[in-house]
C-alpha cells in the first residue's frame, strides 16, 4: 500500500524525468529515418495540447473572474453599460455593503460557521481515529461489517435519513445540557448542527484513517502491549503521532466539508441569526436577487476562508481525497 | 458478512497455509490455537506484512483494554446506529403510513394511518408526476456526470501527469471549484446564466454570435449568425431564462459538471502518480504511442480507481440537492429525488408518509453503488 505517500501534489517525481528522455531515445532508436518528421508531429501536438489547456482553464476560471469582475463594479454601471463593457470605475463598496447588510451579517455567520465548525472537525478526529483505531488494530468478529456500517452511513444521501433526524431533533425533549435556546430540543441549536455533522462525517473519517492505520507497522504495537502498555495509551502515545500527515489532511478535508455543508443547518436550525455562512447563503441569494453585483460580492465573502485554506494547505486537501479513493 | 468462512478451517493446519492472513483466526474459542499458529508464522514470514496479524494480539489485551477498545468503538457505533440506519428503518416505517407529522405516531388515532404500500403505488403509478420527472433528472444528473464531466476529469489527469509548463496554475484552476460548495456554485453560475445578454456573459455571447450585437469590448465579427441552424439556435436560446426553462436541469448539472471535473482530476491524477512507471516504459519501448498506453496499459491497470470514480459519480448524482434548491427551490423544472422530500415532509408541506415512500427509495437506490463499493474494498482487503 505505497500509494498512501503518493501525494499528487508534486507532480514531476524523479521517475516522470527519466521517463520521457528514454522513451524518446528508444523510439529514435527504432525509427531513426522518420525521426526528423516524428519530432515535428510532437512539437504540433504539444502546442494542440497546451492550446487545448489554456483554453480550458481559461474557460474554468471565466465563472470566479466574472463574479469578481460583477463584485468590482457598480449596479448601475453594469445595467447602464452591460457586462462587456470597461468599467466606469472599480469600487469595494459591494462587498462593504454585503458585509454588514445580509442576514445573518457575515461577521455573524462566520462567527457561527466557527462555533460549529471547530468542535465538529476536532470531535469527529478524535472519536473517529479511536473507532478506526479499534477496526484496523485489533481484530475481533464484527470489526469488519463495523467498518462497512460507518462508511457505508456517510456515503447514504442526506435526505434519506433527514425526516427521521427533523422529528428527532424538533420534538423530542433530550436532557441535553448545553441548551442555547432555554429548551431541551436539539433543533435549533449549535450543538444539534454539531452532533449531525460529527455523526454523519465519522464514516468517511473512519474509513480514511483505518486504510491508513492498516499500513503502520503492527510489530510497534505488539510491543507496547507486551510492555504493557494499555490500548489507550497505544492510541494517544503511538498512533496518533503516526497518523499526523492523514490526521492533517483530513482536518483540511473536514474543515472543507463542514465549512461547505449547506443542508443539515438549512433544515435543522431555524433562526436565521445563527446559520452558519453556507446555509445562509440561501437567504442571501433572495435577498440580493436584483442585484448581481451585491449577490456576487457575498459569494466571493463566502468563498474566501474556503480558498484561502486550499491555498495554503492544498497538498493536505488533495491527500485526503486520495486518501480515500487510492487506498486500494 | 465480515467473518469469512475460511477462517474456522484455518487453525488446524496453521504452517501449511500459503496465506497466513486467511489462516489467523478471531472466531470463538480458539484463542490457543491462534496464538500458536501467530507464533509459527512469525518465524516464517515478515511480520508486518501479514494483513490480519492483528488477530493473534487478542490474547495480550487485559480485560480493561478490552473494555476500553468496547466503549471506543461501542458509543460511536451506536450513534451511528441509532442516528443513520435507524432514520432509514424509521423511514421506511413511516413511508407504511398516511402520516402528516401531527399528534403521535404510536397509540393510534385519527393523525395517522396504515396505508400498506399506497405511497408508493402513488409514486411509481405516476399519479404524482414529478416523481418521475425527477428519477428522469437524476438519471440525466447521473449520465452528464459519468459521459462527460468524469471523462473530461480523467482527460485533465493524465495531461496534467505528463510533463506540462505551468502545472501549478492549471491544477490550481481546476480544484478551486471542488472546494466551494455546491450552494455557492449556484449562485456563482446564476452570474453565468442572467437571462438578460446585457448582464449574462454566456446570454451575451450567443445573442453576440447570433445577431452579432457589435458591443463586446467594441469588436463585431459578423460570421456565426449565418451558419444555417447554429446561428438561430443562438438566437433562440440568448435570452431564455436559463435556469427557469423546462431544461433547467441541463445548465444545473453544468454548474454542478465546474465542480466534478476537478474532483475527478484530483482522485485520477492521485491514481496515475501511483501507477508504477516502468509498465509505461515497457509499453513506449514496444512502441505503443501515447494513446495506446493509456487505452492499454493504464486504464485496465486503474481498475480499483476506474471503480471508485464511478461509484463516487453515482454517488453524486444521487446527493444533489444544494444546486437545485439554491436556484429555485428544489421545485419544477428542477426536482430531485433529494428536494422531493424535504419540500413534501418538511419546507412546503408535512405528508411525512409520502415523504418517506421517496427516501426509501432514495436510500434504496443509494444502497447499490454503495455496496458495490464495499464489497470491492473489502474483497482487496482480504487478499
Amino acid at each position: 500500500m505505497s500509494d498512501i505517500a503518493a501525494t499528487p501534489g508534486d507532480a514531476a517525481t524523479p521517475g516522470d524525468v527519466a521517463r520521457t528522455p528514454s522513451e524518446a531515445a528508444a523510439r529514435a532508436a527504432k525509427r531513426p529515418v522518420g525521426a526528423a518528421a516524428k519530432r515535428g508531429r510532437i512539437k504540433l501536438s504539444r502546442v494542440g495540447l497546451y492550446a487545448f489547456l489554456i483554453t480550458i482553464t481559461f474557460v474554468w476560471l471565466m465563472p470566479l473572474l466574472v463574479a469578481i469582475y460583477e463584485a468590482l463594479r457598480t449596479n448601475g454601471d453594469v445595467v447602464k453599460n452591460g457586462i462587456f463593457s470597461f468599467p466606469q470605475s472599480l469600487t469595494l463598496d459591494n462587498f462593504t455593503t454585503a458585509w454588514g447588510s445580509t442576514e445573518p451579517s457575515f461577521p455573524q455567520a462566520y462567527l457561527n460557521t466557527a462555533i460549529v465548525t471547530v468542535p465538529a472537525v476536532i470531535v469527529v478526529l478524535l472519536v473517529g481515529s479511536m473507532v478506526a483505531y479499534a477496526v484496523s488494530k485489533y481484530s475481533w468478529r464484527l470489526n469488519l461489517l463495523v467498518l462497512m456500517l460507518f462508511t457505508a452511513g456517510n456515503l447514504l444521501p442526506q435526505q434519506a435519513i433527514i425526516l427521521p433526524m427533523y422529528r428527532l431533533y424538533s420534538t423530542h425533549l433530550l436532557p441535553w445540557p448545553f441548551t442555547d435556546n432555554g429548551g431541551n430540543l436539539l433543533y435549533n441549536q449549535y450543538i444539534g448542527i454539531i452532533v449531525i455533522h460529527v455523526i454523519f462525517q465519522l464514516g468517511f473519517v473512519v474509513f480514511v484513517l483505518s486504510n491508513y492505520m492498516k499500513t503502520l507497522g503492527h510489530e510497534i504495537i505488539e510491543a507496547a502491549l507486551v510492555d504493557g502498555a494499555g490500548v489507550f495509551r497505544i492510541w494517544a502515545g503511538i498512533v496518533m503521532p503516526l497518523c499526523k500527515p492523514a490526521i492533517a489532511a483530513m482536518a483540511t478535508l473536514q474543515f472543507t466539508f463542514i465549512y461547505n455543508d449547506f443542508f443539515w443547518a438549512l433544515v435543522l436550525m431555524s433562526t436565521q441569526d445563527k446559520r452558519p455562512i453556507t446555509a445562509a447563503l440561501n437567504t442571501i441569494n433572495g435577498q440580493y436577487y436584483t442585484n448581481y453585483n451585491l449577490l456576487a460580492a457575498a459569494a466571493l465573502l463566502a468563498a474566501v476562508p474556503t480558498i484561502l485554506v486550499f491555498l495554503a494547505l492544498q497538498r493536505y486537501f488533495v491527500r485526503g481525497l486520495s486518501l480515500g479513493a487510492t487506498k486500494g | 458478512m465480515a467473518d469469512k468462512p475460511v477462517t474456522s478451517a484455518a487453525p488446524e493446519q496453521p504452517g501449511k497455509s500459503g496465506l497466513p492472513g486467511a489462516a489467523v483466526t478471531s472466531a470463538s474459542g480458539s484463542r490457543q490455537a491462534g496464538r500458536s499458529g501467530g507464533s509459527s508464522f512469525r518465524d516464517r514470514a515478515p511480520f508486518n506484512r501479514l494483513p490480519f496479524i492483528g488477530r493473534q494480539r487478542w490474547h495480550l489485551l487485559t480485560r480493561k483494554d478490552k473494555l476500553v477498545l468496547a466503549v471506543m468503538v461501542g458509543i460511536p457505533l451506536i450513534f451511528d446506529l441509532i442516528l443513520i440506519w435507524g432514520s432509514v428503518l424509521v423511514d421506511f416505517f413511516w413511508s407504511l403510513t398516511d402520516w402528516h407529522g401531527f399528534g403521535a405516531m404510536t397509540g393510534g388515532g385519527p393523525s395517522h394511518q396504515f396505508v400498506g404500500l399506497d405511497n408508493y403505488t402513488q409514486l411509481f403509478s405516476g399519479t404524482y408526476p414529478f416523481f418521475w420527472t425527477a428519477v428522469v433528472h437524476n438519471i440525466f444528473w447521473l449520465a452528464f456526470l459519468m459521459f462527460v464531466a468524469t471523462p473530461l476529469g480523467i482527460l485533465m489527469a493524465v495531461i496534467l501527469d505528463s510533463k506540462v509548463k505551468g502545472l501549478v496554475i492549471y491544477r490550481t484552476v481546476f480544484y478551486i471549484p471542488v472546494v466551494l460548495s455546491l450552494a455557492l456554485i449556484g449562485i456563482i453560475w446564476q452570474l453565468q446564466y442572467a437571462p438578460d445578454s446585457n448582464r449574462g456573459w454566456i446570454d451575451g455571447v450567443l445573442s453576440w454570435l447570433g445577431y452579432s450585437h457589435p458591443v463586446v469590448f467594441g469588436i463585431d465579427i459578423p460570421f456565426v449568425k449565418d451558419i444555417p441552424l447554429i446561428g438561430q439556435w443562438c438566437r433562440d436560446v440568448s435570452h431564455t431564462d436559463w435556469v427557469g426553462g423546462p431544461l433547467a436541469i441541463i445548465p444545473t448539472v453544468i454548474a454542478a459538471s465546474w465542480r466534478h471535473v476537478g474532483y475527478i482530476t484530483i482522485l485520477y491524477l492521485a491514481g496515475l502518480q501511483a501507477f508504477d512507471p516502468t509498465l509505461r516504459e515497457a509499453a513506449s519501448i514496444d512502441g505503443a504511442n501515447a494513446r495506446q498506453t493509456f487505452f492499454k496499459v493504464v486504464f485496465p491497470v486503474m481498475k480499483p480507481i476506474n471503480v471508485v470514480i464511478v461509484v463516487i459519480t453515482t454517488i453524486e448524482a444521487l446527493r444533489a440537492f444544494d444546486l437545485a434548491y439554491i436556484t429555485n427551490g428544489g421545485r419544477s423544472p428542477l426536482e430531485l429525488l433529494s428536494t422531493l422530500i424535504t419540500n413534501n415532509a418538511i419546507s412546503e408541506s408535512t405528508r411525512i408518509g409520502f415523504g418517506s415512500a421517496i427516501a426509501v427509495v432514495l436510500a434504496v437506490v443509494s444502497l447499490v453503488p454503495i455496496v458495490i463499493f464495499l464489497a470491492m474494498t473489502m474483497r482487496e482487503e482480504k487478499q
